[in-house]
């Protein structure tokens, strides 16, 4: 059994039917690819999977346990929504809080939710803190802790975002087009670290523009167009040999790069 | 009168004007709250309902709902509710219009919780839906997302237009001689009067003027306690 599966998925806002039944899945530590041009529906998607969207029809399964099962009260969503993180275009740090602090406030907040968090606080806390710090480490901002969001560039504060989502150690992680929104000369950084953190149990999705990021770092690339997939394979198959008219045009407007 | 009774029998008056200041802020700020919860509801009838007040209480001049609290209670059923609060105060414990004070401070507290509403509204929707999502995303509740992520944000956009409505509240309180509440201007208007003194209705002036300097370090200290982040 694949450790994601998306089946059937649609959306529709008002008469505008966004996603059209959508279909994939990915093994536990895959990297999966999203490109598309704007207003396929990608974007939806991802917010499908992270239930800030409630889809229409279809079915989301992780690891055998289907997601769209009816049980959509407040306390359900919340436990759903943990199996997947998001990372968004435009970062959304919270700027009250420290870089740190930021990565910290909601393990921290769901530790005060265990039964035995008043009894051992002092050491919950700590592991927090020591587990943020790493995370930091990981993307290279770990001298950055105690700076705040609006000290930081785009890329650094992208970094964060993506500490910040790792830091409840989501089993699908997702992003969305995390390097959109930054200055050319600060994107290489952010692609670093999510290239970084492949993993053999990180299942990613990554919806992007980056043409060569997606060829050398995605096991899958999807090319979506209109609310559906049109094109799915590997990256040599999708960009070196795409079968749709649609998935040609559409690369064609991207400069690729030889290695 | 040499200065220093004028200044004491002026003192008088500023205490119940900062009655009224006081009375207004720590009743009106609260109770703007739920007012402002309510206009951004999305139940119909209650957004609707919420917004007639608010339409209503600041559109129409704050000395007209002073009078309007004042006399509805006798000229609609005919029990002059706060006249019988002077009375009954006056002749059980010694206190003079303690029934017009009771009368200013609600129309006080309606006037300012509705303006007040109107800053919190604002400042509530001007938090982007991505504060919001990020924390969603991260698997916290409602509560948590609005205590934790968005209050901070809102309590700084807010600080700058509830610091006028503070100011302007202090001024406001003049108006509570409209029913003969002896606030300072009314103090000053009866020395007028009484003793042909008119240099003291000028010198109230210099009330406003100190405690709005005094009002104005203390917000723009909580300014600067809220200047560390941008957002
Ligand atoms: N909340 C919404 N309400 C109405 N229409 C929406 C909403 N969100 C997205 N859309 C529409 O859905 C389509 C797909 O959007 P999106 O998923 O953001 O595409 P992409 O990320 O591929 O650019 C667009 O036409 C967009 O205008
Ligand atoms: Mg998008």
């Amino acid at each position: 059994m694949a450790h994601l599966v998306v089946e059937n998925l649609t959306k529709t806002f008002g008469t505008l039917k966004v996603l059209k039944g959508v279909d994939f899945s990915l093994e536990k530590g895959e990297v999966l690819a999203i490109i598309g041009s704007s207003g396929s529906g990608k974007t939806t998607l991802l917010r499908c999977l992270n239930f800030l969207e409630t889809a229409d029809g279809g079915q989301i399964t992780v690891s055998g346990r289907p997601l769209l099962d009816g049980y959509n009260n407040d306390e359900d969503i919340r436990k759903k929504r943990l199996n997947f993180g998001l990372v968004f275009q435009s970062f959304n740090l919270f700027p009250q809080y420290s870089v740190l602090e930021n990565v910290c406030l909601a393990p921290e907040l769901h530790a005060q939710e265990k039964p035995d968090f008043k009894a051992n606080k002092a050491a919950i806390l700590a592991d927090i803190r020591k587990n943020g710090m790493e995370l930091l480490e990981k993307v290279g901002l770990a001298d950055k802790a105690d700076a705040y969001p609006c000290q930081l560039s785009g890329g650094q504060q992208q970094r964060v975002a993506i500490a910040r989502a790792l830091a409840l150690s989501p089993e699908i992680l997702c992003f969305d087009e995390p390097t959109s929104a930054l200055d050319p000369n600060l994107t290489g950084e952010v692609l670093r670290v999510i290239r970084s953190l492949k993993t053999s149990d990180r299942t990613m999705i990554v919806v992007t523009h980056e043409m060569d990021f997606a060829r050398k770092v995605a096991d899958k690339v999807i090319f979506m167009a209109n609310g559906i997939i049109e094109e799915e394979g590997t990256p040599e198959q999708v960009f070196g040999n795409p079968q749709s008219e649609l998935t040609k045009a559409f690369l064609t407007g991207f400069d690729f790069t030889e290695d | 009168m040499t200065f220093l009774e004028v200044t004491a029998f002026l003192l008088d008056g500023f205490k119940i004007s900062l009655l009224i200041f006081a009375v207004t802020l720590l009743c009106g700020a609260p109770l703007g709250l739920p007012i402002a919860f309510c206009s951004m509801s999305k139940f119909k009838p209650l957004k609707a309902l919420s917004k007639v007040i608010v339409w209503i209480v600041r559109g129409v001049p704050l000395m007209l709902q002073i009078f309007i609290i004042y006399y509805v209670p006798g000229l609609l059923f005919d029990f002059p509710l706060f006249s019988k609060i002077d009375i009954f105060m006056l002749i059980n414990y010694g206190i003079e219009d303690a029934g017009r004070i009771v009368a200013v401070l609600i129309a006080f507290t309606i006037n300012y919780a509705c303006y007040f509403s109107e800053i919190y509204r604002g400042g509530i929707e001007s938090i982007s839906r991505g504060q919001y999502e990020a924390g969603y995303v991260l698997g916290l509740t409602q509560s948590q997302v609005f205590r934790k992520i968005v209050l901070k944000q809102v309590v700084k956009r807010i600080v700058p237009p509830m610091s006028n409505e503070i100011i302007t509240l202090i001024k406001d309180t003049a108006l509570a001689n409209c029913i003969m509440v002896a606030e300072i201007i009314k103090q000053a208007k009866e020395l007028a009067a009484t003793d042909a003194m008119v240099w003291p209705l000028f010198y109230t002036g210099v009330f406003y003027l100190i405690f709005v300097g005094i009002l104005t370090i203390l917000l723009s200290k909580l300014e600067k306690k809220l200047s560390y982040f941008r957002g």
